[in-house]
């Protein structure tokens, strides 16, 4: 396989939920082998974008090609052969609540695997051991805090040694602590393993610090694009106003609303 | 108008539902073969909807039997023919108290536990997250837990219907003080295999019927806090019309 070639490869994409238009001709090209952010507001469809890439949801119109495969057309098996090529961590670890650390982590191997348990108990400790949590692997989900579940749900994604591993909103609500260890593990898990990794987020500030390149989208585009140094120095008000943290530009403060005194005279019809 | 109108509407949406409900369990028949391969987590279910629900069915079939003993015997003195109060007591619960009444308990001990257990797991992204680990959700998760269930259900009823037997013989004989070998030998003469093998009926389609509510209400439950109680409000409510419905329709079948 050509290694130049970009991993994921979207091409005009379009996606609608309910007549409102996700993405409307998104263009994005994911390079092997880096950590590659997706970035932009809420509500922008970033969580919606890993879906597609991972094929949980199919695309409208246009096209979506990861490794090789055209995701719009793909079955069911041969979706679930490409998806033992890929980890994902979920924004809040998604453990299975029933299972100790170690069953969790173990959970893939035991699924797709007959290897003898000597050799799984190896996997499974390695893996622990490259997040820094070997000793919690009698703990339940439950024993655990937010940082730690998000480990381990990382150990989980590795262990079968994915080629692609996405990370959904991996920063929300941890602590500075787990927060650099999170950052500290993409990189490292990135350059180790060999991995491409794809990080949604919109924590501007931690991820520049591990991204090789970013995308920002808005409005269901792709309005910049490059480094995060490149990304700093963009002029154009959408970046600014994301960037900056700025409550009011391109992105609305204000939900579309009817004229504010007109509704505050009104007699409180339709309330 | 409107009225008609709207009755036509919720009708279209029954069948709807009724429509996914059957293709759930076409798509949970198709895996079984495979899950079946795994027998230790079905039988870990067995433990989690059977093992767990005897003490709550035992007790009620002590009750409901010690009930059915005060009431059929001073009904049969009556008529003195306060011996047959051993076959009418067998019959009321094998046939019909010990299927119903375990299938009732069961929706709202098990039948509920496995909503909202399956609910949370959407809710949390379980399922999700196992999907991306190109691990089937109905395969692994959904239908270990139906067949479970569907194992469950006839090994309750019988042993709801032991012991009601026992709750009515110790009221009937030892308190009220039937004759013990006339209560005995007529239910034996009394009770066929053919009342039987309509009670192992009926609590096999009530489990199938019990067990695969609750797993499409949580399977297909509102990820939120309050669509994961409603699938197990619902969880209930169906439940319990649907069996006592189906009763219905089996004991005119059987007739």
């Amino acid at each position: 396989m050509n290694q130049e070639a970009p991993i994921v490869e979207i091409r005009s994409l379009g996606y609608t939920v309910g007549g409102r238009p996700i993405f409307d001709g998104l263009d994005m090209d994911i390079p092997r082998g880096r950590v590659t952010a997706v970035m932009g507001p809420s509500g922008t469809g970033k969580t919606t974008l890993l879906r597609l890439i991972t094929g949980q949801v199919r695309a409208d119109t246009g096209s979506i090609d990861v490794a090789g495969e055209n995701m719009r057309i793909l079955k069911r098996d041969a979706l679930y052969v490409l998806r033992r090529r890929m980890g994902m961590l979920f924004q809040n670890g998604a453990l299975l609540t029933d299972l100790s650390v170690f069953e969790n982590v173990a959970f893939p191997l035991r699924e797709h695997t007959d290897l003898p348990e000597r050799l799984i108990r190896q996997l499974v400790l390695t893996k622990l051991q490259a997040v820094g949590l070997r000793g919690a692997a009698d703990l339940m989900p439950s024993e655990l805090s937010g940082g730690m579940s998000r480990r381990v749900a990382l150990a989980r994604a590795i262990v079968m040694d994915p080629e692609i591993l996405i990370y959904d909103e991996p920063f929300v609500g941890l602590d500075p602590i787990s927060l650099g260890v999170i950052l500290r593990l993409i990189r490292r898990l990135n350059d180790t393993l060999g991995l491409t990794s794809i990080v949604v987020s919109h924590d501007v500030r931690e991820i520049s610090t591990v991204a090789d390149q970013v995308f920002l989208l808005s409005g269901g585009k792709v309005v910049a694009s490059g480094t995060p140094q490149d990304l700093n120095a963009n002029p154009s008000e959408e970046v600014r106003q994301f960037v900056g943290g700025l409550a009011d530009g391109p992105v609305p403060f204000h939900y579309p609303a009817p004229e504010y005194f007109g509704e505050l005279l009104a007699r409180g019809e339709g309330h | 108008m409107k009225v008609i109108k709207e009755l036509w509407q919720s009708l279209i949406d029954a069948l709807i539902g009724l429509g996914s409900v059957v293709r759930f369990l076409l798509r949970m028949l198709m895996v079984t073969p495979g899950a079946l391969l795994r027998f230790d987590l079905i039988v870990q279910q067995i433990f989690n909807s059977g093992a767990l629900s005897l003490v709550i069915i035992m007790l009620a079939g002590l009750f409901v039997g010690m009930v059915l003993g005060l009431q059929g015997f001073t009904l049969l003195e009556r008529f003195g023919s306060e011996g047959s109060l051993g076959v009418a007591a067998a019959i009321g619960l094998v046939k019909e108290l010990g299927p119903v009444i375990t299938a009732l308990l069961f929706a709202g001990r098990a039948g509920t536990a496995l909503a909202s257990e399956l609910g949370l797991m959407r809710a949390t992204d379980q399922l999700s997250a196992m999907e991306m680990m190109a691990v089937d959700p109905i395969k692994r998760v959904v239908a270990p837990r139906f067949l479970g269930g569907v194992i469950a259900m006839p090994l309750l009823a019988a042993i709801f219907s032991v012991i009601g037997l026992y709750g009515a013989q110790l009221v009937g004989v030892q308190i009220m003080g039937v004759d013990s070998g006339s209560f005995w030998s007529q239910m034996r003469a009394g009770v066929d295999l053919r009342d039987i093998r309509e009670g192992i009926v009926k609590s096999l389609i009530f489990g199938v019927a019990c067990s695969l509510i609750a797993v499409y209400e949580g399977y297909y439950a509102t990820p939120t806090a309050a669509g994961v109680g409603r699938a197990t409000t619902r969880t209930v409510v169906t439940s319990a019309v649907v069996v006592l419905f189906l009763d219905y329709l089996l004991t005119s079948a059987f007739l």
